[in-house]
């Protein structure tokens, strides 16, 4: 019996590694998923057989209630609320994870002669650190992602050496919980520092920077898996753990990568408060207005088009109305892409998905790297909604905070429009050089209504 | 635990994280976002632990109360996460 379920167990971690094998082709991903599923379904199955089957009905219980919680937000949350999903999420996993390190530890330690050893309690311990601050971590990039508390980041004095402290009280509070196991005194203390650690290390990183902490606290989750396989002597939840660990840690270096920043410099946090003087004092910009029917026909005598999308448009709902104008240009046979900035929305390839979900096909999708040596062959780039990720202040002041990160070389495009709202900064705080470049022009208002505009003209002249 | 299935242990999770790094490199940044709701999903596999921690008779112990609590919100991520996957996934086609 032990056999199969071993064996089981090494199915499931097989069919997670393939699920994740299979996530390298978009066409395949979609299998790669539910495979992965069905690894899930064959652990969960294998575990279950060891259960005493007076417990069942609790399990049932419990299982019901958490499917029923996350179908209903699977299915209800909105494509621009993924970021808060994932943030909430890994914060669960990573509150499993400290309550099964806990639970074990009450387990054992409850009775008269404890029987915890070494191993097995540096594993709880980790697990019930690394669980407790990826659960409060996750908690404050939750409520900073859906604006509940502010997007800035909160700093104070010795705000680093308290973490420092903190995390030297989390050792010698272990040492003395190892030694002192029929005292849950000291696992409390533990458990509070983590929960604390949580808190402390996500408050002071800004909303800017929130695609890197999820990224980071994916991987954190994954850990906290990890820990607690070392905990159960389990093989599935290392392979299981290890994978997801990985994949957190390569997204968090793509994100820092694209952002042209080090993690030390977005955990130590504090980024886009004070914008430097050099760029306060610079000469005003003077930009170029242009309206929806010039902009239309701009549209119409373009052979190529490639269009930049960032946040705002997604918080503009306007990429159904992109898809239409994108249907008008592939009438007149005009060219017509997208850009995608590694750090466009608000996590890993967010952008990708919000297009997705409005009917773009995804070969129209380019990454950065492939598209910016078009920018200067293209007649028209239309930017809506991003706005740090085509100021070429990037590549060109070195006065400038952004200076360094990779942007989209959108400037060097014949003509440029900017579909924005007004003239306000980027999220990094920083003015954009490009409005006031003779090659571009400003689409004022709001993005959904001039671009339904500039559609209908469109429309109007064919 | 022995220090021997502690170095086994470890083993599997050298390599496990190796092959993992390897595997990711891979994906393609137009799926990042569905990569991470799918490891999210993946790392519900704490349900394991969740599952063998509610194993004990009775609703007296704090074991068997964390081990509940550890259950609900383990299900949660395994079936919000790969639900919302498949949905996204769903939505990426070609034309």
């Amino acid at each position: 019996m032990t056999i199969a379920i071993q064996l089981a167990y090494l199915i499931a971690s097989i069919l997670f590694i393939l699920g994740i094998k299979y996530m390298n082709k978009t066409k395949d991903a979609r299998r790669g998923n539910i495979l992965s599923a069905v690894g899930m379904m064959i652990a969960i199955l294998a575990t279950l057989v060891q259960i005493e089957s007076v417990t069942f009905v609790e399990i049932i219980v419990c299982i019901l209630l958490g499917s029923a919680i996350g179908l209903y937000y699977a299915y209800k949350v909105e494509m621009t609320k993924i970021p808060e999903m994932v943030a909430l999420f890994n914060g669960f996993g990573g509150l499993a994870s400290f309550s099964v390190a806990l639970s074990e530890y009450f387990l054992k330690s409850g009775i008269d002669l404890p029987e915890i050893d070494g191993i097995a309690s540096t594993s709880i311990i980790l697990s019930v650190l690394i669980g407790g601050v990826t659960f409060t971590g996750s908690m404050i990039a939750f409520l900073k992602l859906n604006g509940s508390i502010s997007g800035s980041p909160i700093t104070f004095k010795g705000q680093h050496p308290l973490n420092l402290l903190l995390l030297i009280a989390f050792m010698v509070a272990s040492v003395f919980a190892y030694m002192n196991q029929s005292d849950p005194t000291f696992m409390i203390i533990l458990m509070v520092i983590s929960l604390l650690l949580g808190i402390l290390t996500v408050i002071p990183i800004g909303g800017a920077d929130m695609p890197v902490v999820i990224s980071l606290l994916n991987s954190y989750s994954g850990m906290a898996a990890c820990a607690t396989g070392f905990i159960l002597n389990n093989n599935v939840l290392i392979v299981a753990g290890s994978l997801v660990g990985a994949s957190g840690i390569i997204l968090t270096q793509i994100m820092c990568k694209a952002m042209n920043r080090s993690l030390t410099n977005v955990l130590l946090g504090g980024f886009g408060q004070a914008v430097t003087s050099a760029q306060q004092d610079g000469p005003e910009i003077v930009v170029k207005e242009v309206g929806v029917e010039e902009a239309a026909m701009l549209f119409d005598s373009a052979s190529s088009v490639i269009v930049v999308p960032g946040y705002g448009m997604a918080v503009a709902q306007a990429q159904h109305v992109i898809r239409e104008l994108m249907e008008q240009c592939e009438k007149r046979n005009i060219d017509f892409k997208f850009a995608i900035h590694p750090v466009a929305g608000r996590m890993p390839g967010h952008m990708n998905v919000l297009l997705a979900e409005a009917n773009i096909s995804y070969d129209k999708l380019i990454e950065m790297d492939s598209i910016n040596d078009e920018f200067p062959n293209t007649d028209l780039v239309f930017i809506v909604g991003a706005n740090d990720v085509v100021n070429p202040a990037a590549r060109t002041n070195p006065q400038s905070p952004i200076f360094g990160m990779p942007i989209l070389n959108a400037d060097k495009a014949r003509t440029v429009i900017v579909s924005k709202r007004s003239m306000g900064k980027g999220y990094a705080g920083v003015e954009n050089e490009l409005f006031g470049y003779p090659n571009c022009l400003m689409l004022f208002g709001d993005a959904k209504q001039t671009i339904t505009k500039v559609v209908s003209e469109m429309k109007d002249m064919s | 635990m022995s220090i021997e299935s502690l170095i086994i242990l470890i083993y599997i999770l050298v390599l496990a994280s190796y092959l993992g790094f390897e595997l990711i490199a891979k994906v393609p940044p137009t799926l990042h976002t569905p990569l991470m709701s799918g490891s999210n999903a993946i790392s519900g596999i704490t349900i394991v632990g969740a599952l063998l921690a509610c194993n004990e008779l009775g609703y007296t112990s704090l074991s068997k109360w964390l081990g509940m609590a550890a259950l609900v919100l383990a299900t949660v991520n395994v079936v919000g996460g790969y639900a919302v996957t498949d949905r996204m996934l769903k939505m990426f086609k070609k034309k």
